[in-house]
């Protein structure tokens, strides 16, 4: 593993997309940088520009209007860049299945690295889907 | 030879970068010890840099050439800041004349570099920030530069950075005086100004713009301009010790007095919200400009 990607992997910058979700996977996301689990001493940093990001962090099922915007999104986002599904709409689109407006679940649209599921995540699972990620680029180089 | 030394190695770019961003990371763990949480690693700034070095460089169509050089001209002006301010701390009789006066033109050659970057991206938020950075570079240069006309009417007109320390050596630092306290106030909300720190953070407002003037930056451009950030948190409290505490500079008193003037600027910072841009333009050019000159008239009738 090069010094890169062990940068890389002490500090990641996360950019959080909400595609249409109800709001309490976003609530579990922030409360993990609050003092309790403080994922700041990892490195980890919510940030505010595509450009900037190293992981996408996407909640909520996949409707037709944010679909193109998501794909448009991480045509944007700077290589390497990993892409982490949070909450049990994006992973398998949950009480919207039968929707109309629902097409697929995000790892049809983008190569998802993580899996969080939980309806909400708690943040410890959030925390250990982080873990898994970091094994998993560690694994792969 | 011994010029490139120092230019690139020891009082420049090399030391100040490591020092910078070490100072970097003690912005970082006061905030989270006042935020009751834990705080990042000591090497975490250093481990960013190294980050975004290595990802993806995206260049907006046209103007490549200024986006991509504008975080370079202010990194080199920056490392030739902090050489001037390195040497007259070292030997303060060898400083030329006027350097003091260069000092400030170089500092404000980043801010400049970030409005020509944040321009050349053609992102509307950017120029935004773009334009919120001009309205604060204009509003704070006026009291600093007041500030430091009085400083330098305090050493009896002479406008160099050996001037300016060798009076405090030989009597007091100019902290403590009446003018002296109020231009280091003045100075100190230039400071946060200059720096981007809360309250007047208003260029770069995550929240609201979403990193505003660096929206379009990534890689290793991205990584050249936190390392400006860092070098301008290296230099500003450094300069605001040489031109109020120039007491004791040897290395122990001048790390304390750095360190002091540093979590001041945290503290600062950590403890206000963003103002608006009109309300920091009228801050400044109100009730700050107005201290300065009152510090200018105590200097001038010598108190």
């Amino acid at each position: 593993m090069d010094l890169k990607t062990k940068a890389l992997l002490k500090s990641i910058w996360v950019f959080h997309i909400s595609a249409g979700s109800c709001n309490n996977c976003d609530i579990e996301i922030l409360d993990c940088l609050t003092p309790r689990f403080d994922l700041e001493r990892f490195g980890i940093q919510l940030i505010g520009s595509i450009r900037h990001a190293d992981a996408l962090l996407i909640t909520g099922a996949m409707n037709r209007k944010s679909v193109p915007r998501i794909k448009k999104l991480y045509a944007q986002a700077p290589k390497p860049c990993v892409v982490v599904a949070v909450g049990q709409c994006a992973l398998s689109r949950n009480m919207f299945r039968y929707s109309y407006n629902v097409m697929e679940p995000l790892d049809k649209i983008l190569p998802v690295d993580v899996y969080i599921p939980g309806c909400p995540p708690r943040p410890e699972a959030v925390i250990d889907g982080i873990v898994k990620l970091v094994k998993k680029v560690r694994g792969v180089k | 030879m011994r010029m490139i030394i120092n230019y690139l190695i020891f009082p420049g770019f090399l030391f100040s970068a490591v020092v910078g961003l070490m100072s970097g990371w003690v912005d970082r763990k006061v905030t989270a010890r006042i935020q009751w949480r834990k705080g990042p690693p000591w090497h975490q700034n250093f481990t960013d840099i190294i980050k975004l070095s290595g990802k993806e460089i995206i260049v907006p169509e046209n103007g490549k050439l200024v986006f991509l050089s504008a975080p370079f001209a202010g990194l080199l002006s920056l490392v030739l800041c902090a050489t001037i301010l390195g040497k007259a701390i070292m030997a303060p009789s060898e400083s030329f004349a006027g350097d003091i006066i260069v000092v400030l033109y170089l500092l404000t050659i980043p801010a400049l570099s970030l409005i020509i970057g944040a321009s050349s991206s053609r992102n509307p938020l950017a120029s935004v920030g773009a334009s919120r950075e001009m309205k604060l570079v204009l509003s704070y240069e006026l009291p600093f530069i007041l500030s430091v006309v009085t400083v330098i009417i305090k050493s009896s007109g002479i406008i160099s950075l050996g001037g300016i320390i060798n009076p405090q050596i030989n009597s007091s630092s100019y902290f403590f005086s009446w003018s002296g306290a109020l231009a280091f106030i003045v100075t100190i909300f230039c400071m946060q100004a200059k720096l981007g720190f809360a309250p007047f953070d208003i260029a770069e407002a995550d929240q609201e713009i979403m990193g505003g003037t660096l929206i379009e930056y990534s890689g290793l451009p991205l990584a050249v301009f936190k390392l400006n950030k860092a070098l301008l948190l290296y230099i500003m409290p450094l300069l605001v010790t040489v031109l109020f505490l120039g007491k004791d500079l040897s290395i122990g008193f001048l790390l304390l007095k750095y360190t002091e003037i540093l979590v001041i600027a945290i503290l600062i910072k950590n403890t206000n919200p963003r103002l608006r841009i009109d309300q920091a333009m009228r801050f400044f050019w109100g009730p700050v400009t107005f201290a300065a000159l009152i510090a200018l008239g105590l200097a001038l009738i010598g108190k």
